[in-house]
């Protein structure tokens, strides 16, 4: 299988603090990768690594089989806040992306801009953010790269903004074969249009892999109150609460659970995102937050 | 996706998932016969395109129905009605729903209300299938 992806050991160290630590990745071809976590979890890092913006501090990433940043024409990127250059016209922008991209695909460039309804003599610091960030987009799927990575490219739009965002981008990977690897700190963007999820919390992977996958593992036990170490062992436990009577697990597991003492309930991705995002990985967190 | 014979909706409340959702749209769409034979479903780029999702899902949604016998995917055209559901449905069930409906109407004279009737119903229905599995 053709890997996106691939991370062994990775991680990035700014001055005395680790933006990411002990990344293991292995991100198969064809998906919408979802990276979710909160601020300052280290998404940004990971993915200026994935494009090789930033050189590890440990460990490797490759990406489409290479050392990141080793096939720039193949990899799409767009940034946060979907830079643009303000004092550049859209037609100058698609000049750019023509000169600088071997593979520059200029008919659907020029498709996507009339069909944006934008007016190829403005300057992009005259636009919304919105329109904006739809050029951005448009140089990136222009370029024709394998894997398009955006780093919370709706964060900043309006809801219609943001949904025009989504649309246009999953319209694009029906039609071309493109993988994509986005990240956002709302899990119902990452709901409909990811079918691969990342969970990046405390500069650590909490957990990964195809969505469907993940709902199809992680439940809800609630029962009479139980040990831990009481549960069978293919049981793992993601989040745990006790009163006195009752206690309620979330774990993941592979294997059917007979124990009829539980009221077993599955979980919506919003629900799986909270647990791993809410459980207490490293008490001793600083609360730095990363350079964006 | 005005040229298409029905448009789905996604309900990002419902709990149910969009590619379950778009399969129970198709198919109440054939019970109700908004889809009949030989009418052809959405592509999945306009699905896509429309409701901002992720192309796997409508593909996996059009293969369980295929799976069903209720569509057939012809390469490089699309995805075609092949069966409808109207016949064994509503129609065909006629005299269970009567009888439901007595059942329904005993219920009440027993003095059930709506969840004791519902918590009855499929506490019933669960034990029933616990006891063809054993």
């Amino acid at each position: 299988m053709n890997t996106v992806l691939q991370a062994h050991g990775l991680g990035k160290k700014y001055g005395r603090r680790w933006a990411l630590t002990d990344c293991d990745l292995e991100v198969p071809a064809g998906h919408v990768v979802g990276l979710v976590g909160p601020n300052g979890a280290g998404k940004s890092t990971l993915l200026n690594l994935a494009v090789g913006m930033l050189t590890p501090s440990a460990g490797t990433v490759e990406v489409l089989g290479a050392p990141a940043g080793a096939q720039q024409a193949k990899v799409g990127y767009v940034a946060q806040d979907t830079p643009t250059y303000a004092r550049l016209s859209i037609a100058d922008h698609l000049r750019l992306g023509r000169r600088l991209n071997p593979a520059w695909d200029e008919s659907l460039a020029q498709r996507r801009i009339q069909h944006l309804k934008l007016d190829p003599k403005q300057r992009a610091g005259k636009l919304s953010g919105g329109q904006r960030a739809q050029l951005a987009l448009t140089l990136g799927l222009a370029k024709r790269p394998e894997l398009l990575i955006l780093d919370e490219p709706v964060a900043a739009l309006d809801p219609l903004a943001r949904r025009e965002f989504l649309q246009d981008l999953m319209e694009a990977v029906a039609e071309q074969e493109l993988s994509v690897l986005l990240s956002s700190h709302l899990v119902s963007d990452v709901e409909r249009a990811c079918d691969y999820l990342i969970v990046l919390v405390d500069s650590r992977v909490q957990v990964s892999g195809e969505i469907d996958t993940l709902l199809a593992t992680h439940f809800r036990l609630t029962g009479p109150r139980r040990d831990q170490k009481d549960l069978p062992r293919d049981q793992h436990v993601v989040t745990a609460s006790h009163t006195d009577r009752q206690s309620t697990y979330l774990i993941r597991t592979g294997q059917p659970i007979l124990d009829p003492a539980w009221t077993v309930t599955q979980l919506t991705l919003e629900d799986l995102v909270l647990a791993y995002m809410g459980r207490d990985v490293q008490p001793e967190r600083p609360v730095l937050e990363v350079q964006r | 996706m005005g040229l298409w014979m029905i448009e789905f909706h996604l309900d990002g409340r419902s709990g149910v998932s969009p590619y379950q959702q778009i399969v129970q749209q198709v198919r109440n769409a054939l019970r109700l016969g908004l889809l009949r034979e030989g009418d052809q479903l959405p592509t999945v780029k306009d699905v896509v395109a429309a409701l901002a999702i992720n192309p796997n899902t409508v593909l996996k949604a059009y293969r369980e129905l295929e799976h069903e016998g209720l569509v057939q995917a012809r390469p490089g055209r699309g995805t075609f009605v092949t069966r409808t559901l109207t016949d064994n449905t509503l129609a065909a069930h006629g005299p269970l729903r009567q009888d439901l409906r007595r059942w329904l109407t005993k219920a009440r004279k027993a003095g059930l209300d709506d969840e004791s009737i519902e918590a009855l119903f499929l506490t019933t229905f669960r034990s029933a299938a616990q006891e063809d599995i054993a």
